[in-house]
């Protein structure tokens, strides 16, 4: 009775509230929960539906990029260019249906073609030069931004598209990318399923299949996934045409939500992408973070963004106030997975 | 007399250039040809920006029309602004249009322009120096203008509480906008600031203020863009604000045209920029300082349901 028979720790049971602190994204939930109070009750119309819909419109966008943003950067990469590739297939769309007469359906389909094409070139660039992502994905991100410009002035003589409600069938595209739903009087727009559509597949590739092993294990150990035969570049392209693709989807969003994109669109959003996936529980050095933690990384943003603005307060400081919850974010974050690393 | 000196120095230096070129080989080219003069326009506008576009459509179609080249060059940052200007002047440029968002950076460059003989016309903003750098002169509307129109506009529609979109953390023009609004209306003027890089997010930003604060009456933006992203936030809201907008933009001109935006104020970026070089070009030609030494007003107009159907197939082809 008294003595107690060694398990080795590998197998041994650990309490549900254990297993729950060691997942990455549970200082980005207890984050969420509290700012998510802090607003309900210091502005009144913050956990309203009407309130709740703009936040979430807010994160939504920005939370489809986190997702992708994030399996990128568990497998160990960064992209760059991904800001800048949702104003580029936005665009994309936009001149070759106001400026060409082609079908909307068929421009989307060009713009999702291309942006892969784009994907495919980081990952084989990182790849085969072995030059570091931020690197090539900065290079590509230049690119896209002169081509956003350039390329729209040059065919279009305006750097922002006009006219695009008029566009044959933009009922039709904007019913799945652009449309909303409205439940208890606050909209929710489509941009919010798609968002928790990409979530819950991101999820479930990285927890229940054989390619999220491989991610984790590209971004955790490159060498040693190799050496036991996970196919580590068609892994890394594929993260990179996700994160592309993944531009793609939220270029539609903003093109068909606002029916109208610019050539600055995106820019500078990159960031954004990976704060809240780090926000979310991702280590900036890969092998480590989750999905829905970089959803939630989102939905602080989201709700700080339209919080501040509800609360009253002198939005001037609206990017110092961002920056003292996101170090906030995760330092909490830190904090709790400490905590449930030493409490095995 | 410096001024004396230099013109004199300028001229036996052309006419140096002249006698070379009079007894070398390639003779015929200069002689006959009309003298082709380059000008630089330097702004501080963003690369991207519709209103900045405009300009230099305006200053490329000057060029164009009198046969001259004309060099468009920009950069928000005074400090890389005033090299440009710098640079043009090493080049030997026949004239410099340039806009003067930060008078003070750029003092010493434009002075050291006007000291090696080259014309400058300042347009857009710096009105209040250009006379003191020797400028020949200046062509636009100030923000203070064209705010103060758009806030005795606001007052004559009757309304009462506005909010002033600023698409851009830090840009003096547009925060100096939404105080000349106050200037000249009576009711409150609340300023919210927006990243203007994601529509997304500035539609869901204007409509959290609508709904957070249901006593504003009108929104003004600052750029034709945000226009179409504020009128769709007041629809989402369910707010009975009205929009109001600097700039345009074809979609600008078609919800005028639909009621769904009350006016836009044009400052016609196009007159700046073709008027720029227009003035260089007759400074070059004929000697000519338009304006006497005073400023030259590109703007404010007001575009409204009356007079939109007119000025929609320019703001379509990117010129309005």
């Amino acid at each position: 009775m008294t003595t107690a028979t060694v398990v080795d720790e590998r197998v041994a049971r650990t309490s549900t509230l254990t297993t729950l602190l060691k997942r990455p994204e549970i200082g980005a939930l207890v984050a969420a929960i509290a700012i998510f109070a802090f607003f309900a009750i210091t502005t009144d119309v913050f956990a309203t539906p009407s309130g709740a819909s703009t936040w979430l419109r807010g994160a939504s966008t920005i939370g489809i990029m986190a997702v992708a943003v994030a399996l990128l950067m568990i497998g160990g990469e960064f992209d760059l260019s991904a800001g800048a590739m949702t104003g580029f297939t936005g665009l994309v769309v936009g001149v070759l249906t106001t400026e060409y007469g082609l079908n909307i359906w068929a421009a989307i389909v060009v713009s999702l073609a291309l942006a892969l094409g784009v994907g495919a070139i980081n990952g084989i660039l990182v790849m085969k030069t072995g030059l570091p992502s931020f690197i090539v994905t900065l290079g590509t991100f230049f690119v896209l931004q002169g081509i956003d410009l350039a390329g729209t002035k040059a065919l279009i003589g305006q750097v922002a598209i006009q006219g695009m409600s008029s566009v044959p069938y933009y009922d039709q595209a904007k019913q799945v990318f652009g449309s909303n739903l409205s439940v208890n009087g606050g909209l929710v727009y489509a941009s919010v399923f798609w968002w928790i559509a990409v979530t819950a597949v991101a999820t479930w590739i990285l927890l229940r299949t054989k390619t999220g092993n491989w991610i984790f294990a590209v971004g955790g150990a490159q060498t040693a996934a190799r050496q036991v035969g996970v196919p580590v570049f068609k892994t890394k392209v594929g993260l990179f045409m996700t994160t592309a693709g993944a531009g793609w989807l939220v270029g539609m969003l903003l093109l068909f939500t606002t029916s109208t994109v610019q050539s600055n669109t995106g820019v500078g959003q990159e960031f954004i992408y990976i704060i809240c996936a780090v926000v979310g529980g991702c280590l900036m050095t890969g092998g480590y973070g989750s999905a829905i933690g970089a959803a939630l990384g989102a939905l602080i943003y989201g709700m700080v963004n339209q919080g501040i603005v509800y609360s009253g307060w002198d939005n001037n400081w609206l990017k110092a106030f961002l920056g003292v919850m996101l170090l906030g974010a995760v330092l909490l974050n830190e904090w709790v997975r400490k905590r449930a690393e030493t409490s095995r | 007399m410096l001024r004396f000196k230099l013109v004199g120095a300028i001229v036996a230096v052309g006419a140096l250039l002249a006698a070379c070129s009079g007894t070398g080989s390639d003779s015929g080219t200069s002689d006959t040809a009309k003298k082709n003069y380059t000008y630089a326009v330097i702004t501080h506008g963003a690369p991207g920006d519709a209103f900045w576009d405009r300009v230099k459509s305006g200053a490329e179609q000057a060029g164009k029309d009198y046969g001259v080249e004309v060099d468009y060059s920009s950069d928000a940052d005074p400090a890389k602004q005033s090299q440009l200007i710098d640079g043009a002047v090493a080049k030997k440029v026949d004239g410099i249009v340039v806009s003067m968002a930060n008078p003070d950076g750029l003092e010493a460059s434009v002075k050291k322009a006007v000291a090696a003989g080259v014309p400058v016309i300042t347009i857009n903003s710096g009105v209040d120096k250009f006379k003191d750098f020797g400028a020949i002169t200046h062509i636009g509307q100030t923000e203070t203008i064209a705010g103060e129109a758009v806030g005795e506009r606001l007052q004559t529609e009757g309304q009462k509480n506005v909010i002033c979109v600023i698409q851009e953390a830090g840009n003096v023009g547009l925060e100096e906008r939404c105080k000349a609004i106050a200037n000249t209306f009576d009711g409150k003027v609340q300023n919210l600031q927006v990243d203007g890089t994601d529509d997304n997010a500035v539609q869901a930003t204007i409509t959290s203020k609508l709904q957070a604060d249901k006593a504003i009456d009108t929104v003004v933006t600052l750029g034709g863009q945000y226009a179409i992203d504020a009128s769709s936030a007041v629809k989402d809201s369910g707010s009975k604000a009205k929009v109001a907008t600097f700039d345009l933009s074809e979609d600008v001109i078609k919800q005028i045209q639909a009621g769904t935006i009350l006016f836009a104020v044009d400052q016609q970026p196009y007159v700046q920029g073709f008027l720029g070089v227009t003035g260089l070009y007759l400074k070059s030609i004929n000697g000519n300082d338009i304006g006497g030494g005073q400023p030259v007003n590109s703007g404010p107009a007001f575009i409204t349901k009356d007079n939109a159907d007119a000025v929609l197939q320019f703001a379509a082809n990117g010129t309005r």
